[in-house]
Order: structure tokens, then sequence, then C-alpha cells
């Protein structure tokens, strides 16, 4: 039986639908995440989860246990929230403690388990320091050690590395799936950022429009997308519609063709290999390690990547090539 | 062209000051006369040692005090359950808070006069201590404009409803997460308010008055109408009382750490 299970959860503002039918089985450890754009239901479902909405309808259960109508204090679900949510009355240390203290641990308990997470989320030497003399990045892993020392059922995380820069970002997501993965917290991580997705999830739940678009393990979700708009948002995809596709392929499809960027082969111009298509670079981006070229062929332009090895790998704009897409990497969606 | 801008709004200070100062200094000038041989303090002695200005003046504390700790305990949850929970109310609880200000301090004494009297179902003109329960909350009604928008004020520079979750899913419990999160955020505010309070009580006269109590503002008057040289003696020590706690708001504002949306 799933640790967190969710059934037709509903949630309604006034006339306004946000989540429809909700529906997740989560298993104890699992990191999962919420991936979509805003205004997508998903920070409503974290927040069903947490205890700060009710569901209009539908059931949450964690551990066998029907927590829907229950207050958030008594969740035992701890939250790590976009804008760090530290007291500024409070230095490191107390916020840190504020939950144990809440749960009447004695003094000895709090010091040393305040102790440890500060050592955990590497944040010796700040402890009496107050929110408003820490970094971004020190207030969200003061934010993570306050919700990890009381030791939560389920912890979530509502995209806590939006408001930071790359740099940390990046060292932040890294020490967040360390944490999690040592301690083997179930984890439930809301994110707009794909790429923030796809690196830290077991699994990925992208949601459009309060539903869910599609569910599976990260590498599943990003090379066989559901539907247009799951390609559309896990990547560049090339999507096109049926008249395209016949006019470029010559296939007959229903929905849409998705093509991912880095699937298609640039062929040299003069290249005889059956299969191939003629194309014409109209462009191209420097992206650090790939670069993307818009090509086009049949008057359709299509997003082409290539890594970025040397130099000279760069094609200048009206270089004429061949385009070799495998049968395999091209997948028909809703 | 700018120079003489400056020197015309160098002017509206200047007159601007001197219609403050000037009668403040004369009523200075004034309560230093009481000796014929030249200036002196002796209308201040007089005042201080009188056993009405003490009696008074410690009854008018007291009910400031008072009306401050209960204008706190009803505001402040008030206002952060509006902030939190209710903002479609805040206009309309905007609007009730400005009432005082709005309808006259006699009209509403006269209203408490008709409601609670001693032949009404609630009689809390019938005693002592009653009346000064219907003092006291008379005050904490004068209060209300000033107390309200000092605690919104401080509420709106902090993000309550986060930092409510934050608590919530941290186990705490609503009087925990007041006391403990709620309470020293907006505590500069509270103060600001509070101070505000204590000047606007400490110099009220018609309700306490027409209440027939023994406060300060009914003494200064009944000082004025008999004496020459201490009513303005009481009024320079009134008027520092005042100062005292606007100096007091602008020195926890200025202590106080800059507001901050997000911590």
């Amino acid at each position: 039986m799933a640790y967190l299970t969710i059934n037709n959860l509903h949630k309604r503002f006034d006339d306004h639908v946000v989540v429809h039918d909700f529906n997740m089985h989560i298993e104890q450890g699992e990191f999962v995440t919420f991936l979509g754009p805003s205004g997508c239901g998903k920070t409503t479902v974290l927040r069903m989860i947490a205890g700060f909405e009710t569901p209009t309808s539908g059931r949450i259960c964690v551990g066998g246990e029907d927590i829907t109508q229950q207050a958030a204090q008594k969740r035992g679900i701890g939250m790590v929230f976009q804008s760090y949510a530290l007291f500024p009355n409070m230095n490191v240390t107390q916020n840190i403690g504020f939950g144990l203290k809440m749960r009447k641990c004695p003094a000895d308990d709090i010091k040393r388990k305040v102790a440890e997470v500060i050592k955990l989320v590497e944040l010796s030497g700040k402890e009496n320091h107050y929110p408003h003399e820490l970094s971004g990045g020190q207030r969200q892993r003061v934010a993570l050690a306050r919700a990890l020392v009381v030791e939560p059922r389920i912890l979530l995380l509502d995209e806590p590395l939006s408001a930071l820069d790359a740099r940390i970002r990046k060292n932040l997501r890294e020490q967040i799936r360390d944490i999690q993965r040592r301690l083997g917290l179930t984890t439930i991580f809301v994110t707009h950022d794909q790429e923030e997705a796809l690196t830290m999830s077991d699994r990925i739940f992208v949601m459009n429009q309060g539903r869910v678009e599609q569910e599976g393990r990260a590498e599943i979700v990003y090379t066989e997308p559901a539907t247009e708009f799951v390609a559309r948002f896990m990547g560049n995809y090339n999507l096109l519609g049926a008249a395209d596709t016949q006019r470029l392929l010559g296939l007959n499809i229903n929905g849409h063709l998705a093509i991912r960027p880095e699937s298609i082969h640039v062929l040299d111009g003069h290249s005889q290999q059956d299969g191939t298509l003629a194309g014409t670079i109209r462009q191209h981006q420097l992206l650090g390690n790939i670069i993307r070229y818009q090509i086009e062929s049949a008057g359709i332009t299509l997003q082409v990547d290539r890594l970025n090895r040397t130099a000279s790998d760069l094609m200048p704009a009206g270089t004429e090539v061949r385009l070799q897409i495998s049968r395999d990497d091209m997948r028909e969606v809703r | 062209m700018k120079s003489t801008s400056r020197l015309g709004a160098w002017v509206a200070i200047a007159i601007g000051t001197l219609y403050f100062l000037l009668p403040l200094i004369a009523t200075f000038e004034f309560s230093l006369k009481m000796n014929r041989d030249g200036y002196s303090f002796e209308a201040y002695k007089v005042v201080l040692a009188d056993p009405g200005f003490q009696a008074t003046f410690g009854y008018s504390t007291l009910m400031a005090v008072l009306t401050i700790i209960v204008g706190i305990l009803l505001v402040v949850p008030t206002a952060y359950w509006i902030q939190l929970k209710l903002p479609r109310l805040r206009p309309l609880v905007e609007f009730i808070t400005l009432l005082p200000l709005v309808i006259p301090a006699i009209v509403i004494v006269f209203g408490y006069l008709k409601l609670y009297n001693s032949s009404s179902w609630l009689p809390l003109t019938g005693n002592e201590r009653a009346t000064d329960l219907l003092l006291m909350c008379s005050y904490v009604t004068l209060a209300l404009p000033y107390l309200y928008r000092s605690v919104d004020a401080g509420l709106r520079a902090i993000d309550v409803r986060t930092l409510t979750e934050a608590a919530e899913s941290l186990g705490a419990s609503w009087p925990s997460i007041l006391l403990q999160v709620i309470f020293p955020n907006v505590k500069s505010a509270i103060l600001s308010g509070a101070f505000l309070t204590f000047a606007v009580v400490i110099g009220e006269f018609t309700m306490a008055s027409l209440l027939g109590r023994p406060a300060f503002g009914p003494y200064l008057q009944l000082i004025g109408s008999n004496r020459a040289y201490e009513p303005s003696a009481l009024a320079i020590i009134a008027f520092m009382v005042t100062w005292a706690a606007m100096g007091l708001i602008q020195v926890f504002a200025r202590n106080a750490r800059p507001a901050r949306k997000t911590a």
C-alpha cells in the first residue's frame, strides 16, 4: 500500500476549479515533483496536503490515516516555502528549534537535534545570526533545517529554489536531494523548472490547468511525452501538426508528432544517405555545451541541437545540410 | 528660480513654527511669572504638590495603561485575522475604526449613558468601578483609529500568511503563533499605537467629565477656571507628556529593523 494516497482531489475557489480529480500514490522515501506552469494547480495540491487549504472533495491519506480534515498542526508534514518564511525575530538556532519547542521537547534534546541538523545543512558558525544577516541560500538552508528537525512524515518543498541565483540553486538542489536520500524522506517538490524536476525527481507529475497531463519516471516523461503540452513544457521539442508531418516526412498521423532537437542528426549537405531531408541553416544560438540551430526543411523550421565540441563545429547561416531522423525518435502525441 | 522657491519654503516653515511655538512660549513664560520677584517654577511646584494633580494624573495614567492593554488584546488579533482570513472585510473594519473620529465624543458618551444607565439591563453607571470600566471601554473606542492603523501597517510589513503557515506546519497552536511569531514582529507598530493611545487618554476631557470620573482632563479644566498661573504650568506638563509619547514612538520606529516581507 502506498504511503501517501490522494484520491479524486478537487478544489474550487468560487466558480473557478483549480484542481480537477487529482489522484496520486507515493511510496515511502520517494522524491516526487509536481511540474507545471504558474496557475496549473501544483501549489494548491501541495497546500491541501499540508493542510493550508481544504479540498472541495476527495481524500488524502498518509500511512493509511485519513488526514483530509486534520489541522495543519497535527499532520506532521514539513514545508519549505519559496519565500523562506523564517521568523525575523528569531536567530538561526531559535528558528530551527521552534518546531521542537512547540512539541514540548526537553531543552537538551532540542539543543542536540538543532546542532545535528545545523551540521547537516552546513550552517555551522551561523547559529546566532538573524535571518536578515544571511544570504538567500543560507536562509533557505535554515528553512530546510527547520522543516527537517521535527522529523516530518512528508517533506513539502514549494519552489524553494526559485528565488536564488543559478549557482546557489544548483548547489542547493544537490544538497536537498542528498539529504533526502540519506534520511529516506518522502518528499514532494513543486517547480516550474523542468531541469530541476529532471535532475532531482524519482517521479514527475506534469500538471496543466488543474489536471495531471502525465506521470512517470523522469527519463520516461522526458523521452516519451504523452501530450502536446508535456512535449512543449518538458523541452524544446519540434512539434509538427498532421499536415506538416505529411509534407516533411510523408507520414499520416492524427495528433502531433514530437521530435527532440538532439535526436535529429545533421549530415553534410552532399551526403547521399537514404531517408535524409534537405535543409538550410537559418540561424544558430550558442548555449554553452550545445549549439542550437534553426534549420528549414520543406518550408518547416526545425530546432536541432548539436554538441559544441570545437569551434569548427559551428555551421554558419545559409549552410546546406541533410537531416536524418530515426523513426524511433518520432513520437506521436495527443 | 530655485533659490526663490527655497526661500519661500523657509518662510512657510518659519511662519508655521512661529504659529505653533509662540502660544507655547507665551504659555511657558506666563507659567513662570507666579512670583512677582521674577521668573520661577513656583506654579509647577504648586501643581505637582497638589493632591488633586497626583490623583487625577495617576488615575488617567492607570486608565491609559488599561486602555492600551485591552486595545491591544482587541485590535491585534482582529487585524491579524482580517489580514489572514478575511481581507475582504478590511474596508469595513477600517470604516468602523474611523467612526470615533467622525462621531463627536459627546455623542458617544450620551449613547453610553442612555444604554448603560442605572435602570438599563447592564447598569455600568451604577457604581464607580463599573463606570471606570465604561470609561476604559470608551477610551478603547477613542483609541481605535490610532491603534488599528498602527497595527495594520505593522502586519502589512510582514508576510503574515506565510509566517503563520510556517508556524502551523511546525505544530504551533494559534496562541503560540500570535504570541511568539506575530506579536514580536509587530512590536514597534504596537508600541507606536500604544503611545498615541496614551497621549489621547491623558488629555481626554469629554468622556471623563460626563461620566463623572476624576481624570486629568476634567482636573485641567477645573484648575483653568479657578487659578491664573497653574493652568499654564499644567498645559506645559500635558504637552511634555504628549511629546514624550511621540518621542518614544520615533525611538521605537527607528530601532525597529527594516520591515521585510520575506525574511
